[in-house]
């Protein structure tokens, strides 16, 4: 770990955009699987994401960013055609 | 050191008369010192002001309870209880009112000189408002010689917009010519 | 150079004015007012070209600071007592965000009862938020340690705050020698500083240290504050050889061959000097010493100085209830514990919510240092003037 005199003084993040360093991965016990079938791309649960994790992508599907999904299920809520389901990830290898 | 006590009520003008003197001889290259008594301020009530004036630069920070001079801006204040208190000997006194020096000579009893001036007429007459600190100023001019009556008109030029301010170098020199000086 | 008559707020308004200041951010308060009303007829009458905000609280007036200083700009505020304790939370946050604001504290009395008299008991409580803490004895001091703050401020990147106190010396108009502006703005160059915002540039600000980061960031303001001795020494001489005039860590007098001492801060130190004067022409060997620089502590000046003195008082104008001390006292007697000569030190409480302390009171503040010494121990601190 940095020495204090290593650290920027006043303690400033001075690099932006530092959290794409924070994975999250490990952090969930649920995770949303998006079946692109139902998707009508409204766009909520890109909305209602409280880490960013869902990116549009060129042609104007969503995806979700694993790395940085906390597996709240918010988006499984905020999705009126229940194309998000939460899966735990213990089970991961028997779906 | 020349020590001064000004007496006056709110609104007079006793704070700023205290530091236009001091702003004087500190523009005639001397040291001095202008204050009130700290407090908040009441429009009326019973104002204290100071100016230390010396050669030298000045180190003492206390008010003043032992003046060599006092000065009264307001005609009923000259009567007061107390306002005497102080007083070095051979101090001088220099009062607003239209009683004769000799009148306050009792009162003020180791006063060596006392002068007096009817600063409310000339202030009435001359600015239009019992504003008594800058006529009194022109009878402090003369009471005393620690300050050039054209250092004083210089202050008041430079204070005041200039209407105002000729206005208010008239009653100065008003009072100086109408003081009356008691010597004992 | 100009000899004019000023009061001690006014000369601290020029001060800012000359340092060329970018951004004020105040609210109103007794005795300080006249410092900020000034500032704004500046900024108003175009001599000073600044942001000026006014805000709902003294809250908000430093949290204004903090934020605009973060932009590189050069910043000023101005408080008073409870305006101060107002600010208390975030003058730890400009200190540890390493903001070089410069802030007059023009001292006096915290309530209960309200007082807007001086004494020094809104500035103590504030020691140990990481300011550099300037207490000044003239308004001459006053308009100097101004122009010096913004200087050590920025150098060092702390916040600078100089203390004047309330009325005795806010409000006194005496003779101040303004230099020439551009002497001033020389003196102290406007300079992009480091970790500048802007819409360029992004950082992190206010982050959360957690128990692994917290002591290596509190560390870096008690270094810095170390530190800025040096800063602190430079400037007082760099600005003697461009302006004329000598200050210190502490202003000494008549030391050199004193045995009794008194330690004052702030403009009283005035009337204690007339009294050394006094005492001197009659023989008596006293001396006199005003800890000017009060953050960082002047440990080795006050060591060094009180080596031969057999005696020394020490006035507080504040309190520490329950405390094994008042605030100046506590410190002078840590810094000479570990001295190899110490004095005996008499601890004095005076002045406290503007009652004046008189030439005679000073006179025997040194009787009582000389009968201490003469025992051999100190008395229970003295209250100077406290009925009953």
């Amino acid at each position: 770990m940095k020495t204090w005199k290593e650290i920027p003084i006043g303690a400033m993040i001075i690099e932006p955009g530092s959290s794409i360093e924070f994975d999250v991965t490990l952090w969930r016990v649920f995770r949303p699987v998006l079946d692109k079938n139902k998707c009508t791309k409204c766009g909520l649960c890109w909305i209602y994401c409280p880490e960013g994790a869902i990116m549009v992508k060129e042609d104007g599907s969503y995806e979700i960013n694993l790395s940085y999904c906390k597996g709240c299920g918010i988006c499984q809520k905020s999705c009126n055609v229940k194309a998000i389901t939460m899966v735990r990830e213990d089970e991961k290898s028997s779906t | 050191m020349l020590e001064i006590r000004w007496h006056g009520r709110g609104g007079q003008g006793v704070v700023t008369a205290a530091e236009i003197l001091a702003i004087a001889v500190i523009n005639e290259g001397k040291y001095a010192q202008a204050f009130a008594a700290f407090g908040p301020e009441r429009r009326g009530a019973p104002v204290l002001g100071f100016t230390r004036i010396d050669d030298n630069e000045i180190s003492l920070r206390t008010q003043i309870y032992n003046p060599d001079i006092i000065v009264v801006l307001d005609s009923h204040i000259c009567d007061m209880d107390g306002i005497e208190d102080g007083l070095k000997d051979n101090g001088i006194v220099v009062l607003n009112t239209t009683l004769k020096p000799e009148y306050y000579s009792e009162k003020f009893k180791n006063a060596k000189r006392i002068a007096t001036v009817d600063a409310t007429t000339i202030a009435i007459k001359e600015i239009g408002t019992p504003i008594t600190n800058t006529a009194i100023l022109g009878a402090v001019t003369k009471a005393t010689n620690i300050v050039r009556l054209e250092s004083i008109e210089k202050v008041i030029k430079e204070r005041f917009r200039k209407e105002i301010a000729e206005k208010n170098i008239k009653a100065v020199r008003e009072a100086f010519n109408q003081t009356i000086i008691f010597e004992r | 150079m100009k000899r004019v008559a000023l009061s001690g707020n006014y000369a601290v308004a020029y001060a800012v004015k000359m340092a060329d200041v970018d951004f004020v951010a105040a609210y109103p308060i007794t005795p300080q007012t006249p410092i900020v009303e000034k500032i704004s007829e500046f900024i108003a009458n175009g001599e000073l070209e600044a942001e000026y905000v006014n805000v709902e609280s003294e809250h908000s007036a430093i949290s204004a600071c903090v934020g605009a200083s973060l932009t590189g700009a050069r910043v000023f505020t101005a408080t008073s007592s409870q305006g101060l304790a107002y600010m208390h939370e975030v003058l730890f946050m400009a200190s540890s965000l390493r903001t070089p604001i410069v802030m007059a504290n023009v001292n006096r009395a915290l309530s209960h009862p309200l007082n807007i008299w001086n004494d020094h008991s809104d500035a103590m409580p504030e020691r140990d938020c990481g300011w550099i803490q300037f207490w000044v004895e003239s308004a001459q001091e006053a308009f100097d340690t101004t122009i010096q703050a913004f200087k050590i401020a920025e150098e060092v990147l702390l916040p600078v705050m100089v203390n004047l106190d309330g009325f005795i010396l806010s409000h006194v108009y005496e003779a101040v020698e303004l230099p020439d502006e551009e002497l001033v703005r020389d003196y102290i160059p406007s300079k992009p500083l480091i970790n500048r915002v802007s819409p360029k540039l992004s950082y992190t600000i206010g982050v959360v240290g957690p128990p692994e980061y917290y002591f290596e960031m509190k560390y870096q303001v008690l270094e810095a504050i170390e530190r800025s001795r040096n800063n602190i020494n430079n400037v007082n001489k760099e600005f003697s050889k461009i302006f004329g005039r000598k200050y210190g860590n502490i202003n000494n007098y008549m030391m050199e061959d004193a045995k009794y001492a008194l330690i004052t801060m702030g403009a009283v130190t005035g009337t204690a000097k007339f009294v050394v004067n006094e005492l001197r022409k009659k023989g008596e060997k006293v001396g006199l010493i005003s800890i000017r620089c009060f953050r960082p502590f002047p440990m080795d000046e006050v060591i060094k100085l009180l080596e031969d003195v057999k005696g020394v008082g020490v006035l507080d104008r504040a309190l520490t209830p329950g405390g094994p001390g008042h605030p100046l006292y506590t410190d002078i007697c840590c810094a000479l514990y570990n001295a190899k000569n110490k004095p005996i030190i008499q601890s004095f409480v005076g002045g406290l919510g503007g009652r004046d302390i008189l030439v005679d009171d000073f006179i025997k503040m040194f009787e009582i240092v000389k009968e201490v010494s003469e025992e051999g121990r100190p008395k229970p601190c003295v209250y100077i003037g406290l009925r009953g």
